[in-house]
């Protein structure tokens, strides 16, 4: 391992650095004109308030980015995020789970999702984007069947803390934020974990010839996508108060236009978690920087559809791995 | 995803025959076998009525999953498929209120719809952007698009012409029925025994194998595309009529069924494999599924569940069946 982790490396800096560059590059330009635009923009309030909203997409990223770097895809995360928030209101309510274990019951259903997705991707083979295609329409329905579309709500007011509250002028979730940051950082570039994902987005087979364990890895960072959701399920639950059965929907796009963006390479091989986190950050302010103009939000998705796209194209264009597509 | 691709080859054409008549077999019984088994619960579920509505409504699906299935054979995804069919069915529906003529109105979803995915093709085949980044993208453009637009706002007071859905040939064939028919009759056919219908199994199969043997597989991907938005414009238009006002929003979750009748119906997700009558079977037994749910006093908000389960039942048959069959032969 010692031995192969510098050969990986020296794969992608170059081209890597100056990506994230040009990002943070973009990143201070546009706010500085979002800045000038609307002088609400570039004040602590707002830029909190925005940190308070990217959590619950930010969790999700950090697993995803792992996901991307192998090769592979997580369409359900959003689908997980519903049937989590759902578990959570639904085994405290009607199952009468003592609120405290109702939170941790519904993270472990998000384990549980995405460990299923990561057994089936591992163990039949079936490749993640049918896997998660089909667990997207399934953990929904899921969500949708056992609350049968009902909300739920009147959430005791010490629930509101994570979502809602402060800690030491910063809101609560963005602490959670960070500290995952720290963690997915630490383990994507300093740990023989992370540099496994490298090495199986490089070449798989060449992975499972070097005797990495590959699926059990992969198993890992599925299983983690499903515990961040369950995560970023709590934290959005806490933040809106109330439980529905669509909470979530469409979060995978934001999820993969943030990872991508942040010069993770769809192809795989190639990512880190500095370049998400700008992605994010980037994703986030156009969101408010169009809505502080006036854009609605409908219009929003657009945008970020066209970023996903356009980002996608760039860096295909600029990174030599363009055959490995077809 | 690449890898996956190329380990499957398919084996003689007896087999493949053997394997799609089992699937498309395996389709008609289940069909016929939930219509006897919740017919003897609950007769209702039998009545003309209701067998007809379940097939009449949801013949633009049908239609759809024929494009789809293509776009899957050919070795793709496309997850834009449920906006496109709601943008093109608000167009057609603006038109017609306008008063357009009423060739222009059924004809215009159809340009569009052509246009749209050939673009989508295009980028797939030549910039080499996977298919999922591409539809999912432009999912969200056209949803985002739609919405911003209209407001959300219905669309009444549509003309009777307008109504495609509506027409019954001879006074008893009623058009959906026809269209839906008629199509995959003739997409199987040109699939089965034309150069380009055979083309998309090739580039489907073994891109570079096709490519050697004189088939240009991005043309080949761009030529798909432009056939599944030409399905989709004909779905959409479907979609449009049979109802007297259009929604004017995205129908939620409309690209998950499509792609539950493809796969179902024995598009083999890997690529390469799969025929269009298995497609339109698996639409109208999701449809029947959809109906029972209600009829058995299950709650309809399962539906989506029971839409993931049998992808997933589908697709862990499909790879386990081939991986049989690799190590026997």
């Amino acid at each position: 391992m010692a031995v192969l982790a510098p050969e990986v490396r020296s794969a992608a800096p170059r081209w890597l650095i100056r990506h994230e560059t040009l990002l943070a590059a973009i990143l201070v330009v546009a706010l500085a004109i979002l800045g000038l635009l609307n002088e609400r923009f570039l004040t602590i309030d707002n830029l909190l308030n925005q940190g308070r909203l990217m959590t619950e997409v930010g969790l999700l990223a950090l697993p995803m980015t792992f996901i991307i770097i192998t090769g592979g895809i997580d369409l359900s995360v959003g689908s997980i995020v519903g049937l989590c928030a759902i578990m959570l209101g639904y085994s405290w309510k009607n199952l009468g789970f003592p609120l405290p274990l109702a939170i941790a019951f519904a993270i472990g259903v998000g384990g549980v999702a995405g460990f299923v997705n990561g057994l089936l991707i591992t163990r039949v083979r079936v490749p993640p984007l049918i896997m998660t295609i089909a667990t997207l329409a399934l953990y929904r329905g899921l969500a949708e069947g056992i609350s049968q579309a009902r909300s739920v709500r009147n959430y005791p007011e010490w629930f509101f803390f994570t979502g809602q509250g402060e800690w030491l002028g910063v809101p609560v979730q963005l602490w959670i934020l960070l500290v995952g940051i720290i963690m997915a950082g630490i383990a994507l570039d300093r740990t023989t974990f992370g540099r496994t994902l490298y090495a199986i987005g490089n070449n798989e087979t060449a992975a499972r010839f070097s005797g990495l364990p590959v699926d059990r890895v992969k198993l890992v960072v599925y299983t983690l996508s499903g515990l961040a959701a369950g995560l970023s399920a709590w934290v959005l639950v806490s933040r809106v108060t109330t439980t529905r059965s669509d909470m979530g929907s469409g979060y995978e796009l934001d999820v993969i236009a943030a990872v991508v963006l942040g010069g993770t390479s769809i192809f795989g091989g190639v990512g880190t978690i500095w370049g998400t986190v700008v992605g994010l950050v980037m994703i986030q302010l156009l969101k408010n920087g169009l809505a502080l103009t006036g854009v609605k939000g409908d219009a929003t998705i657009i945008v970020i559809g066209a970023v996903l796209i356009a980002s996608t194209l760039i860096a295909s264009s600029l990174h030599g791995r363009r055959e490995v597509a077809g | 995803m690449s890898t996956m691709v190329v380990s499957h080859l398919r084996p003689g054409e007896g087999g493949a025959l053997r394997l799609f008549a089992s699937q498309e077999a395996l389709l008609a019984f289940a069909i016929i076998g939930i219509a006897i088994l919740v017919g003897l619960y609950n007769p209702r579920f039998l009545a003309t009525r209701n067998l007809a509505d379940i097939v009449l409504g949801n013949a633009y699906i049908a239609v759809a999953a024929i494009g789809m299935s293509m776009v899957i054979v050919s070795g793709n995804i496309d997850i834009s498929v449920g906006s496109l069919i709601g943008v093109l069915a608000t167009i057609s529906g603006t038109l017609a209120v306008a008063g357009v003529p009423i060739i222009l109105v059924w004809l215009t979803p159809l340009v569009v719809g052509i246009l749209v995915m050939m673009l989508q093709g295009a980028v797939i085949a030549y910039l080499r952007i996977p298919a999922i980044v591409v539809t999912l993208g432009m999912l969200s453009i056209l949803k985002g698009g739609l919405i911003s637009v209209t407001g959300g706002r219905w669309i009444t007071d549509l003309p009777q012409s307008f109504h495609l859905a509506d027409i019954e040939l001879f006074g008893i064939l009623p058009m959906p029925v026809l269209i839906m028919v008629a199509a995959t009759i003739l997409a199987a056919l040109w699939m089965r025994y034309s150069a380009s219908g055979r083309a998309i199994y090739a580039t489907g199969g073994n891109a570079e194998a096709a490519r050697l043997c004189g088939v240009s597989p991005r043309r080949t991907v761009v030529m798909v595309f432009a056939l599944h938005g030409l399905f989709a414009g004909i779905a959409a238009l479907l979609f449009a009529t049979q109802l007297k006002v259009i929604q004017s929003t995205v129908p939620p979750n409309l690209e998950l069924t499509v792609i539950t009748a493809a796969v179902v119906g024995g598009v083999s997700i890997l690529g390469g494999v799969g025929t269009v009558v298995g497609s339109t079977l698996a639409a109208v037994l999701i449809a029947e599924i959809a109906s029972a749910l209600v009829f058995i006093n299950v709650s309809p908000y399962w539906i989506h569940a029971v839409q993931g389960a049998l992808i997933l039942v589908t697709v862990v048959a499909d790879i386990l069946r081939r991986r049989r069959r690799q190590v026997g032969g």
